[in-house]
């Protein structure tokens, strides 16, 4: 409520705007910043605030190595070479698994979306396999995973793969196949091919529903990433690997700050997919258009 | 087929599986001729459209159809989204391989007709329903139809567009005089629109009754609270009520 009120906000305005579109008083450029900024920095200053509390009032001297404060999970996971470099070559080796995996997804995914859109049985036959293959726990699968493909890079990217290929198919052949009816006729009318229809309509059709889905892969492949890390642990070490070794060395500073830069790294993915939907789609698709990436 | 006829259905059937949609439906519609078609719900109506259209074949009887310049507009804009208007209203003449500068001229044109200038180089977001709704006329036009087939296209509308969108689709009939086949909801829509009503029934859809439409064009607007009028339009939704 305050915070609404100091940026200038009643939140009447709202309700106004949903019938009478832009009303013209606030809604330009900083204050929308502002407005939008100002609620969840509030939020991160009450969760550092708490987390001093925690460490400064809650633990006792002897315990405080659980949870170390702020400055100094900062100081000695960012301001200590040995340790940054790691964390650094770490999140490298992460972001280049999780991208591994989610461009090859993305292209078995969308090779699948683009079958199942193109025949009714293709997608009564694989869809529910593509269902099929977001139920499976896939801690199950890691010990096969391992066993064939070995311990290093490749198991670790097969796991971004089977857990990101789901929010691409199915986001795709749903955008695949919202093309609008009467087009559909209207096209078919005046002669044009599969091909025409699928470039000109099917496609440009899917373009917000496969942003929307890469967007969710991509975070769920940063996951797998991590997640496979622990498993796999051949080879450099990625963010999962370093995590593992901190817990176990008890270096609290250092842990946290790899469960910060992990939490930046799935961020930033998400962010990143967000600002392209925006950019791509964003001037005529209505659900992006108000995307505030 | 007569001579002036644009369109001819002749004891034409649909079936699909078990359900027959229509069954000996004769249909003649000639140019100038703008033909409505009321009926309730699920009587076949759309389907009489797909049939002109060549969208669908008739499981039996003959279409007869002398012209391949066929207009279709729907209830919805069924506009593309990722294309700005002009390109929307480009698209149809795109496919049938018009060059660029007669399509640009065309859409020009066409834009002008549905006064949509000012917003050919804007998405269809920024678009009201009725604004759409020209726009998708204009696809059409641009390829200058001889015959024009209206699927319920204002039935989204609400009544201040609608009765608007009326006026103006009968303007552009009578400047470009094509021939029309126009379903709809509503009775006062048909008859205000149309020089003939044809009233179907359902199951099997077929035509049960047709009025002719005494009233010269151009068409007042006021006409539809004038006793003439009110009593045809009266008749036609007897008759509908006796179909449903």
């Amino acid at each position: 409520m305050t915070v609404a009120r100091e940026t200038g906000v009643p939140e009447t305005q709202e309700i106004f705007e949903e019938e009478f579109g832009n009303t013209g008083t606030w809604r330009s450029g900083t204050m929308v910043r502002l407005r939008n900024a100002v609620p969840p920095l509030t939020v991160f200053l009450v969760f550092i605030g708490l987390w001093y509390f925690l460490t400064y009032v809650v633990l006792d001297p002897d315990r405080r190595w659980l949870l170390p404060p702020p400055h100094d999970v900062v100081a000695e996971g960012f301001f200590v070479w040995d340790t940054l470099l790691e964390i650094l070559e770490g999140l490298w080796l992460s972001t280049q698994v999780a991208l591994m995996g989610l461009g090859i997804a993305w292209v078995f995914g969308t090779a699948m979306a683009l079958a199942m859109s193109q025949a009714k049985w293709i997608e009564r036959s694989l869809y529910p396999w593509a269902v099929a293959s977001q139920t499976v726990p896939i801690l199950a699968l890691v010990p096969m995973i391992g066993f064939w493909f070995g311990f290093g890079v490749t198991a670790r990217v097969i796991v971004c793969i089977i857990i990101s290929l789901f929010p691409i198919v199915i986001n795709t052949l749903t955008g695949l196949l919202s093309a609008d009816r009467g087009l559909h006729a209207l096209l078919t009318l005046h002669g044009a091919s599969r091909w025409t229809r699928a470039t000109k309509l099917q496609i440009p059709a899917a373009l917000p529903h496969i942003f929307t889905g890469l967007r969710t892969a991509a975070g769920l492949s940063v996951i797998g990433a991590i997640v496979g890390d622990f498993f796999f642990g051949r080879g450099n070490p990625g963010l999962g690997l370093l995590l593992d070794k901190y817990a176990s060395r008890l270096q609290s500073e250092a842990l946290l700050s790899t469960v910060f830069v992990a939490c930046l790294l799935g961020i930033v993915v998400f962010w990143g997919f967000g600002v392209l939907g925006r950019r791509v789609v964003g001037d005529w698709d209505p659900y992006w258009a108000k995307e505030q990436t | 087929m007569h001579e002036e006829s644009v369109i001819t259905f002749d004891d034409v059937a649909a079936r699909f599986g078990h359900v027959t949609a229509i069954n000996g439906l004769d249909l003649d519609v000639r140019r100038g001729e703008f033909v409505s078609l009321v009926g309730p719900s699920g009587c076949g109506k759309s389907t009489v459209l797909k049939l002109a259209s060549g969208l669908i074949e008739p499981s039996s009887g003959t279409i007869d159809c002398d012209t391949d310049k066929i207009g279709y507009v729907f209830q919805d804009a069924t506009l593309m989204p990722w294309r700005r208007v002009r390109d929307n209203v480009e698209l149809l003449a795109e496919l049938d391989g018009m060059d660029r500068g007669e399509r640009r001229r065309r859409s020009d044109e066409v834009l002008g007709m549905v006064r949509l200038t000012e917003f050919a180089d804007h998405f269809p977001l920024a678009l009201s329903g009725g604004m759409a709704m020209r726009a998708s006329l204009a696809r059409s036009l641009l390829l200058e139809p001889d015959l024009f087939l209206f699927d319920e296209p204002f039935g989204a509308l609400d009544q201040i567009s609608r009765a608007r969108l009326n006026e103006e689709l009968l303007t552009l009939f009578r400047a470009k005089s094509f021939a029309s086949i126009f379903v709809t909801h509503s009775v006062d829509e048909a008859a205000f629109l149309a020089t003939r009503v044809l009233v179907m029934c359902a199951r099997p859809g077929r035509v049960i009754a047709e009025f002719d439409v005494p009233f010269d064009y151009p068409r007042d607007p006021q006409i539809r609270y004038e006793a003439d009028f009110s009593e045809l339009a009266g008749e036609i939704a007897e008759t509908l009520a006796l179909a449903s």
